[in-house]
């Protein structure tokens, strides 16, 4: 049920072994292992400070783990790797900013190269290509700073798939968007897995915007993390051992809930106003 | 036909030395101060620009207290100055604006006493106007191919840059993500922006040289939507507003008070302004009139729905 990096699957596209990473003195991540396949769509979910974004810095190679190593396509991390691309939670952009929505996609093409782009026809298909991919034509010569968040989400996107990576990272992209433009990304960034091939690991505070959508769970909590498919993981026993203390996973019309119970001390909230009722609903 | 155009530019504008000199560095310093500076604004750097053109005063009093080149004395200084703001953490915007605060004070301190100094041994008090304000009249044929060297310096510089430091300054955490090593193409971009810093100060003086830096590029920003496009207005305003100054300070020696042109930079940095609120109307009635079209199409699908 817990995959580790001794699990032997045909083909591995992210391999991330007993990764512990501390942080000022602190253990963020403490022996994190999972691995992902080819195509795959697996959620990350965890409270705010769990670990995710740390943990996205190690597979990125922009922080050094510790302990443990992570490999990617069987080959150990370098820092810059086409294979991964990456949409950041945050990207605030003035309205004023000269920055269509066709130009960031390009952007994605070949930002890191030196010297200027220089036009061509292949490469205006490329990104036409693209902005059909996320349905993003209807927008495609608007500045990206004056559109709503889930366009942006959706540029973010086409501006990460255009390098062809084979794994998309995304940081809490549902984190400011209205419930239908979350779902609206979710079923694309579905559809996406399907039919590019790309395997995504998107992470979120709540798992329930993305229970259709997800192969796999990687469930972080107190630095420890538990993964496998959702009816694996996402039960009583399973998360009370990552917590460490006993919590309940409640499911009530197809949504799931976890709520630390009285019994136990509360992990993801020092918020006096919980600690009243004796129950806390961690995702 | 004759008179108005006789009226609009004084006799002898285009066979004087000194108007052909000042309008080709003043061009040249234009054109790199639009391409830079169109990364200034969108890195929200302008601060900083205006730290190392105020701090560019101490280099060119510097320069003519010992007597060396006054562009020499600026690009030294503004180059020393940005490396410093740099080694003190430019890259985050507190310790930004502590640095160059600090750094900022130390230096006008010391351009206080040069120009003491060089008053005092010199008596020469238009020294100052100069390094402050600039007097493109006065330029030195012989600066031509330093200016060109600067601003081919910094023009390949933003040219080679142009796609990483573009993602850089969009989102640091993206460009980090992709492997791009963020803290080096600022320092590289701040390089450049040194050198353009010293460029503008020896034309319009020190103080104001910011103003062409950010003026032409913020005016830019309003009028296009892809970002080459901003780099070539930018410039395009910088050498327009740069040009115009220079006619209209020509003209000027023979307003009131009689046989004493009024500043170029004075010109120069109102047209500047000027142009960015001109931009901005435009942009106004554009949103207001996109606006309006976009209520009519909505009322219009509501009667035929």
């Amino acid at each position: 049920m817990i995959l580790n990096g001794a699990v032997a699957r045909e083909e591995q596209l992210l391999s991330v072994d007993r990764v512990s990473v501390s942080l000022a003195g602190r253990e963020v991540l403490r022996e994190v292992s999972f691995v992902i396949g080819p195509g795959e769509f697996t959620g990350l979910i965890g409270a705010n400070g769990a670990g995710k974004t740390t943990l996205f810095r190690v597979i990125l190679g922009l922080q050094a783990p510790d302990h443990g190593r992570v490999l990617v396509a069987g080959q150990p991390r370098s820092r810059r790797n086409p294979q991964i691309g990456y949409v950041p939670q945050k990207f605030l952009l003035d309205p004023d900013t000269p920055l269509r929505t066709r130009d960031l996609v390009a952007l994605g093409i070949d930002a890191h190269r030196f010297g200027v782009a220089m036009p061509s026809r292949a490469r205006r298909a490329r990104v036409e290509e693209m902005l059909d991919a996320v349905d993003a034509r209807g927008f495609a010569d608007q500045r990206v700073g004056n559109l709503s968040g889930g366009e942006q989400q959706r540029v973010l996107i086409a501006h990460a798939l255009i390098a062809r990576p084979r794994l998309l990272l995304l940081d809490e992209p549902l984190a400011n968007l209205d419930l239908r433009s979350g779902h609206e990304v979710v079923t694309l960034l579905a559809r996406i897995a399907a039919e590019q091939q790309v395997a995504i690991l998107i992470s979120a505070h709540d798992m329930n915007p993305l229970l259709a959508a997800m192969d796999h769970i990687v469930y972080l909590a107190a630095g420890r993390a538990a993964s496998g498919t959702t009816d694996e993981v996402v039960r009583t026993p399973v998360l009370s051992a990552l917590y460490g203390h006993h919590v309940d996973v409640l499911r009530v019309h197809g949504r799931v809930l976890v709520v630390a119970g009285a019994a136990g001390e509360l992990a993801e909230t020092s918020d006096p106003s919980h600690t009243q009722t004796q129950v806390e609903i961690i995702s | 036909m004759t008179g108005v155009l006789a009226a609009l530019i004084a006799p002898g504008f285009f066979s004087s030395q000194p108007v052909q000199i000042a309008a080709t560095v003043g061009a040249i310093v234009a054109l790199v101060a639009g391409a830079v500076g169109v990364f200034t604004v969108l890195r929200g750097q302008s601060f900083a620009g205006e730290a190392l053109g105020d701090i560019g005063t101490t280099g060119e009093s510097g320069a003519f207290l010992i007597g060396v080149g006054a562009l020499w004395g600026l690009a030294a200084i503004s180059v020393a100055a940005a490396a410093v703001m740099e080694l003190i953490g430019i890259q985050r915007p507190r310790g930004r604006d502590l640095a160059t605060g600090i750094v900022l004070g130390a230096s006008l301190g010391l351009a206080a006493l040069f120009l003491y100094l060089y008053n005092v041994d010199q008596s020469a008090s238009g020294a100052t106007f100069t390094i402050l304000f600039g007097s493109p009249f006065a330029l030195a044929s012989s600066t031509i191919p330093l200016v060109i060297a600067f601003a081919a310096l910094a023009l390949t510089l933003i040219a080679v840059l142009f796609r990483p430091l573009l993602l850089c300054s969009l989102s640091p955490e993206l460009a980090a993500a992709r492997g791009i090593p963020v803290r080096a193409i600022g320092a590289a971009y701040l390089l450049a922006l040194a050198v353009t810093v010293a460029l503008a100060a020896s034309t319009i003086g020190t103080i104001l040289s910011t103003a062409l830096i950010v003026g032409p590029a913020a005016t830019a920003l309003r009028l296009t939507r892809s970002p080459g496009k901003a780099v070539i207005v930018a410039a395009a305003i910088g050498i327009g507003a740069m040009w115009l100054g220079i006619l209209l300070a020509y003209d000027s020696y023979n307003w009131p008070p009689q046989q004493h042109g009024w500043p170029v930079s004075f010109f120069v940095v109102t047209l500047i302004l000027a142009g960015y609120l001109l931009a901005g109307l435009a942009q106004f009635r554009g949103r207001r009139a996109r606006a309006r079209s976009a209520a009519g199409v909505a009322s219009l699908e509501h009667r035929v729905g």
